[in-house]
């Protein structure tokens, strides 16, 4: 297939996904900020850290004046100067597909240009508490029948294969940005301070990955920092998990491979990943420094894109 | 004033004085059309819309405003060839090609035909498509016009003209394609009344007729790629629909690149050696380095491959000076020339005004007369006589006073006409039609039929979609 094909595929992929994860993000921070005070809630922090999780702060300061609900909402979800908005991302998906349609099965095209139809009924207005809620569960909504019809619908090839490359970069590079974010919550200092301050804190980590409930059914334990790094880097069962998505990643990188008879760097550099994931526990990574294990994973996973780009995409 | 024209159903000029009177291939569709109420002509009509949004247009963007003006307007009532108008046309039409092929071989090699007289040396040399780089190299299988759409019009029983040659990069082939695939889905009792000859192998003549022009160092299983300017591009529809029949990769500039005089495609497995292209580009975006350097839509380094006999390039580059108004007067010259045999199909009688008796005659008679310039086309910048007001008649006379070569003139041709549904109802209207011809190494293929343009407007002649023409499936009945 042409390389420009692929690298359509794929970016288009990783727009859906970014966009549901900023989506997530922000309903996230909205139910901690509306909490009070002594719980972990109130205003600035949290959409100081949802700004970071998600976004560019430099580039949020030249066009706004203050950090707080309404300005990290609007340039988080509607602002076109941000190239990871909720529109971009839909805009720029769409763009992706456009350009790929006859690649793209009928259901899929459906599902983002009918996003992108209905994303102009939210532009441009502002939208009560209430309407951005809805608006939050819709993007939320987009990726599942984006996901969805693409697993049902496309043919198992490499099209295929790399629209699943796509999501699971994109994932693994989400979750990594909040544990970037947020990983002196988790560290033992803080426990000290303890309370149920730092237990919302852990909560909106969780939730930011849609892994809340999950947590107890994996761990059957009340919410331990330990226990929430753990599931998001290491735990093969969370679908969001740096583990998780490797393991996505190697396998189709694989599938590529072996229907092009050639392995090359990226598959190479991929499942040296996973081994390392596979290999390693979470005590250990909280002895050697967490945040130093999420930078280089960032970094690690950059470099495992560009050889993706560099083997397949240009 | 008003045109008194042949009409294709009753076989009158002008109005039916009895509704008994119709052709003979009309017989079974006039029953359809007497007995259907117009209601039910609404309500398909209606339908073949959403046919078209959903089979043809799926590749187009709904609510997009570029893609609310391909959507051309489509009229279910088809337009019937007979067999033996058809093959007279078909004849016709593969004697011209032929014919713009061999001259295309001659003004870029011997140069035959001006030096026998048969048209002026200026008119080719100082042609704008003509290019020089083209001058002494021969093209693969020495075939310049792969895709041919030739313009023809009808005017009584057994008048057919040819109005123009699209020897260039001729489109609309998707609507013939599309056009049959919602009539079938729309009116299959229609289908079960009429012996219609298909269309629908269109996509196979046409990558058949690729293939067979690979250059002849190509491997036995050649590589053939469908160049589009890209996704802004006004046929840009068209193209990923072609490609997607034909089952061949679309392709931007940036997707191909020359290494050593071979041209080449970026896959996900690595280079791919591209061994035809058939090009939706025009001459002067191919290759920055030969033509426009400011082209972004080009392939640098095409040009070396190409004189280099690696790939060939459908249509040839320079085709342009064979689709030009000042040469295709002198087209029924031209096909005596290089065929040794009388032209099958006519021209339109055509006064060019670079002469200076001709100029004087037109001159005289702009009111009566329909007036283009020699480079135009989509019907811009043209006079048609009758329907110009006496302003717009001195303006268009003081542009042609200015620069007469630019010009040709014909007489106000009364297009024939075919019934129509329109919303008053099903009246005559005003049509063309571009079959396409298929030049390949092996033989001459024509799909029966072609595009139908028709003017919606009462009365008008223009059939452009541009200005308010739309389309219709052309059926040639098999018996």
């Amino acid at each position: 297939m042409l390389s420009r094909t692929a690298d359509n595929l794929y970016w288009l992929s990783r727009y859906v996904e970014r966009a549901e994860f900023v989506a997530r993000i922000l309903d996230a921070a909205h139910r901690l900020a509306s909490l009070p005070t002594s719980y972990g809630g109130g205003e600035t922090n949290e959409w100081a850290s949802a700004l970071a999780s998600a976004g560019d702060p430099e580039a949020f300061k030249t066009h706004y004046d203050g950090v707080n609900s309404h300005t990290v909402c609007d340039f988080l979800a509607f602002s076109p100067n941000n190239p990871s908005s909720i529109r971009t991302c839909i805009e720029t998906a769409r763009e992706n597909a456009r350009a790929v349609r006859t690649a793209l099965t009928t259901e899929m095209w459906d599902a983002i240009n009918g996003a992108w139809l209905e994303l102009r009924s939210y532009e441009g207005r502002d939208l009560t508490r209430d309407e951005f809620s809805r608006f939050l569960d819709w993007v939320k909504g987009i990726s599942l029948t984006f996901d969805g019809s693409a697993y049902r619908t496309m043919l198992r090839n490499d099209a295929y294969w790399f629209t699943r490359l796509g999501t699971a970069l994109e994932r693994a590079d989400n979750t990594a940005r909040i544990l970037d974010v947020k990983y002196q919550i988790l560290l033992p200092a803080s426990e000290k301070v303890g309370g149920s301050l730092d237990y919302f804190q852990w909560t909106t980590i969780l939730r930011e990955v849609s892994a809340f409930t999950a947590y107890h059914w994996v761990y059957r334990e009340s919410i331990k920092p330990l226990l929430v790094a753990d599931l998001l880097i290491l735990n093969r069962q969370m679908p969001r998990s740096f583990a998780s998505c490797y393991g996505m990643l190697v396998e189709h990188l694989d599938l590529i491979a072996d229907a092009y008879g050639r392995r090359g760097p990226s598959q190479r550099l991929a499942s040296n990943m996973l081994a390392k994931l596979e290999g390693d526990n979470i005590d250990r990574i909280f002895t050697s420094g967490l945040h130093e294990f999420v930078t280089g994973f960032i970094s690690d996973s950059n470099r495992v894109g560009a050889a993706i780009a560099e083997q397949y995409l240009v | 004033m008003a045109v008194v024209a042949f009409d294709e159903m009753t076989g009158l000029d002008g109005p039916a004085v009895s509704a008994a009177e119709v052709r003979e291939a009309y017989g079974q569709l006039r029953a359809w059309l007497d007995a259907t109420p117009s209601e039910h002509f609404n309500t398909r009509r209606s339908q073949a819309e959403l046919l078209f949004r959903r089979i043809g247009i799926t590749f187009a963007v709904y609510g997009d405003n570029e893609s609310t003006e391909r959507l051309i307007p489509f009229d279910i009532i088809p337009r019937v060839l007979t067999k033996p108008e058809w093959s007279f046309l078909e004849r016709g039409l593969k004697q011209r090609v032929t014919a713009i092929n061999a001259f295309l071989k001659d003004v870029y090699g011997p140069q035959e035909c001006i030096k026998a007289g048969i048209i002026p040396a200026d008119l080719v040399y100082r042609n704008a498509h003509y290019r020089m780089e083209m001058r002494g190299f021969r093209v693969p299988h020495d075939l310049y016009v792969h895709i041919a759409g030739i313009d023809i019009v009808r005017t009584g029983e057994s008048d057919f003209f040819v109005l123009e040659d699209n020897a260039r990069i001729p489109s609309g082939v998707s609507y013939m394609l599309e056009n049959r695939e919602v009539m079938l889905r729309l009116f299959p009792d229609l289908f079960s009344r009429h012996r219609v000859a298909p269309v629908e192998n269109y996509p196979d003549a046409l990558l058949a007729t690729l293939r067979s022009l690979a250059p002849t160092t190509a491997t036995r299983d050649p590589t053939v790629v469908l160049l589009t300017p890209g996704r802004y591009n006004s046929a840009f529809y068209e193209h990923s629909f072609l490609a997607d029949k034909l089952g061949v990769e679309l392709v931007e500039a940036s997707d191909l690149f020359t290494k050593d005089d071979v041209v080449y495609m970026r896959t996900t497995e690595g280079p791919r050696r591209v061994d035809v292209i058939y090009r939706r580009l025009d001459d002067d975006f191919l290759d920055p380095l030969v033509f426009r350097p400011d082209s972004v839509l080009g392939v640098p380094g095409i040009m070396n491959a190409y004189e280099r006999g690696t790939v060939t390039l459908a249509n040839a580059v320079g085709t342009g000076v064979a689709d030009d108004k000042a040469v295709y007067s002198y087209m029924p010259e031209i096909v005596k020339f290089f065929t040794g045999e009388e032209p099958i199909l006519h021209n339109v009688p055509t006064w060019r005004c670079r002469e200076k008796d001709a100029f004087a005659y037109v001159m005289d008679n702009l009111k009566d007369l329909v007036v283009k310039e020699v480079n135009g086309s989509g019907g811009y910048g043209m006079l048609v006589g009758p329907h110009a007001t006496k302003r717009e008649i001195d303006e268009f006379g003081r542009r042609l006073r200015h620069a007469p070569d630019g010009f040709i003139a014909q007489p106000t041709l009364s297009l024939s006409t075919c019934p129509t549904f329109v919303a008053s109802g099903v009246a005559p209207r005003h049509v063309d039609l571009r079959p396409f011809v298929l030049c390949g190494a092996d033989e001459i293929r024509i799909v029966p039929g072609g595009l139908t343009r028709v003017a919606l407007k009462e009365g008008s002649l223009v059939v452009n979609s541009s200005q308010g023409g739309g389309t219709k499936d052309t059926w040639v009945l098999d018996a």
